[in-house]
């Protein structure tokens, strides 16, 4: 009833040790996350929030059989931490860290076509399957269980549309938050497929945002391979071209792509209702 | 962080790409002896952070000390497109007979560096691409094996350069991938490449800007960083470390995550509002950085009206609503109303903790959104 995560997922947290780490295993394990052990070089043996530590994923996940990491390493060493993950094959690496030189996460990106690894992010606030387990900073006060898969370049923008569904009753299958960063690891297709293949995913939103072509090719992607339906809406109608607009993936180039008109024309005409507002995203869905 | 053409050329040239005899100027006296020096003719150019210069006047090449002088006293502290000019490039002024354009840039939706080659160089490239893409060449590079020689070469062949400068093209590319490579840059671009009389190959205009997340480990460039501002309030932004954009309306707004503020804009819009300002405040704000991005908002005279919406995950709402508290109790007269709306973490500790003397509170994003642009029709009526 779910993507990527549900209850039998055993995480790894990379940078357990930090401040962001150990509040946000401390939070994880308060929903119900099976954080099974942290990696820290040099670290290991420590425990943090009742949680051993190991110096290498690789030693983490052997020991504590963990299929998943998650990553709270600092932006100059995270293109590395998430190679660690690669190298340990975890189903699940998720990326939290924003700030990565792009340069870095080109070429983390490059190793994943011959990795068995599914990459979340980088510069996201990770995903939750409500009720059952949380990987990321996301509140997971706001999430109910239930059918609606929802997909979205941004944290906050997420934590609103979730809550315009689950006012109406809505709850979620997973939410997940793809990052804003240029260059990411799972994109709105890869999100897509996972969903439309999930029995127990009956609707889809989908949030994007101005920069990139990606919700131009999702938008395709539904068309030809999508029966759930899907809902979206894209943020940046009053961005001007050529500034950054908080993420650094969210600008629309001086010549005018990666703007919000462009990609809510490609998700109409793929037959996606673009809501003018998060509350009317979450009527869209009411309505399916 | 991008480079003045007169940084990036000192890049480049040390890398080893060809450039014309030029030196910085910042006074006419300066100017005319550079010029006089160089040899005429000699190109006077604007050192700003803005395109286009050429076509906005801040550009002109000239003949004699007595022209270099009219274009010194014209252009320098002249405002181009909202920045004024402190420093012109004196440049000997290159005979050309094929203006060619090169550049790298990272393709974000191949996730790899694309190298690009036109013989249509010397005009807006971006121009090239939408009316005639075949007349740009483009190689992707994988970022980890890095740019093949041959690639370089392929590129240079493919765009239809000229077969006996194809090469020393080829050479230059390879030299720019390395500096992309190595100094973390996310686009460099010579605009034109001029091909001489001589079948010299000569970088008459340079740009390169460097990804803002690898400054950490770029010291020397970022040591060279020029922080240029259009405006005060976007100045003051930046150092109290804010992401914000100044826009032409008068709702100022005022919230945290980028995908939440922009839709708060788009919602103003929706509402017919017009958005004033993107100002995201971040994750985890504590009060003192709230009333920091509460005098950012209000130093912008174009404001009539504030929303402030907060959806905390990470930010806790009783932390944002003592920071409005604290930054308004300091006014004798709030200088616009303010409507708060709180979600997420906290959001009823920070509801109760709030002034609602000083502030009005709406539960949903869209009615605080909507009363903030009622609020900023009622000013501007």
């Amino acid at each position: 009833m779910s993507i990527l995560v549900d209850d039998d997922t055993r995480v790894v947290v990379q940078g357990i040790t930090g401040g962001e780490g150990k509040f946000h295993t401390e939070q994880m394990i308060d929903y119900g996350t099976n954080v099974v052990a942290g990696a820290v070089p040099g670290r290991g043996g420590q425990t943090v929030a009742g949680v051993p530590v190991y110096d290498t994923v690789e030693r983490a996940a052997e020991a504590e059989d963990a299929d998943a990491s998650v990553i709270f390493v600092p932006p100059a060493f995270a293109a590395d931490a998430i190679f660690e993950a690669l190298d340990a094959s975890v189903d699940l690496a998720v990326a939290i860290t924003e700030g990565i030189p792009t340069q870095d996460v080109a070429a983390v990106n490059a190793a994943l076509s011959d990795s068995e690894t599914t990459l979340v992010g980088p510069n996201c606030p990770g995903l939750i399957t409500p009720g059952a387990a949380k990987l990321g900073i996301l509140p997971g006060n706001i999430f109910e269980p239930g059918n609606v898969g929802l997909v979205s370049r941004s944290g906050t923008l997420t934590y609103q549309v979730v809550s315009n569904l689950t006012d109406r009753g809505l709850g979620q299958s997973t939410a997940v938050g793809i990052g804003g960063d240029p260059i990411i690891g799972t994109s709105f297709v890869d999100a897509l497929e996972l969903f439309e293949a999930d029995p127990d995913t009956d609707a889809i939103v989908m949030c994007g945002e101005i920069g990139g072509e990606d919700e131009e090719r999702a938008a395709a992607f539904v068309d030809d391979h999508v029966d759930t339906p899907v809902a979206g809406f894209v943020a940046g109608r009053t961005a001007p071209p050529g500034k950054r607009m908080g993420h650094a993936g969210a600008i629309v180039s001086g010549s005018g792509t990666g703007t919000a008109q462009s990609k809510i024309d490609a998700l109409s005409e793929a037959g996606v209702p673009v809501g003018d507002t998060p509350a009317e995203v979450a009527e869209i869905v009411d309505e399916f | 962080m991008r480079l003045h053409e007169h940084q990036a050329k000192d890049v480049f040239s040390e890398a080893g790409v060809p450039i014309p005899d030029s030196a910085l100027a910042t006074t006419t006296e300066e100017v005319v002896d550079a010029a006089e020096e160089i040899g005429f003719p000699v190109a006077v150019k604007a050192q700003v952070h803005v395109g286009g210069r050429g076509k906005a006047g801040g550009i002109e090449l000239v003949e004699s000390a007595d022209e270099a002088r009219a274009a010194a006293d014209r252009i320098l502290g002249m405002d181009l497109k909202g920045y004024t000019v402190e420093r012109v490039l004196v440049e000997a002024a290159v005979d050309f007979v094929n203006e060619l354009y090169v550049g790298i840039t990272m393709d974000r939706d191949a996730g790899e560096p694309v190298l690009m080659v036109s013989t249509e160089g010397g005009v807006d490239i971006e121009s090239v691409a939408a009316e005639t893409p075949e007349a740009i060449a483009r190689v992707h590079v994988d970022p980890v094996a890095g740019l093949r020689p041959f690639q370089a070469r392929q590129a240079a062949y493919r765009a239809g350069v000229p077969d006996d400068v194809a090469l020393d093209v080829a050479s230059v590319l390879s030299t720019l991938y390395d500096l992309f490579d190595e100094r973390d840059a996310s686009e460099i671009e010579i605009n034109p490449v001029m091909v001489t009389s001589d079948r010299e190959v000569v970088a008459a205009d340079a740009v390169m800007n460097v990804d803002d997340d690898a400054l950490f480990r770029q010291e020397e460039l970022a040591a060279s960083e020029e922080e240029s501002y259009t405006d005060d309030i976007e100045r003051t932004a930046g150092e109290y470390g804010f992401d914000y954009v100044r826009l032409d309306g008068n709702v100022g707004i005022i919230g945290n995550g980028a995908g939440l503020v922009m839709t708060t804009l788009d919602l103003v819009d929706y509402f017919d509002g017009t958005p004033a300002n993107f100002l995201d405040i971040g994750g985890g704000a504590k009060a003192e950085r709230v009333a920091n991005a509460l005098d950012v908002v209000f130093a912008d005279d174009n404001v009539d009206s504030v929303v402030f919406n907060i959806f905390g995950g990470i930010t806790r709402g009783d932390e944002v609503a003592e920071g409005i508290n604290t930054a308004l109790e300091q006014f004798d007269e709030i200088p616009n109303p303010v409507v708060v709306r709180l979600a997420g973490t906290n959001a009823e500790a920070g509801m109760e903790i709030l002034n609602t003397d000083l502030v009005e509170v709406e539960a949903t994003l869209e009615g605080a959104v909507e009363r903030a642009v009622d609020n900023a029709s009622e000013v501007t009526q």
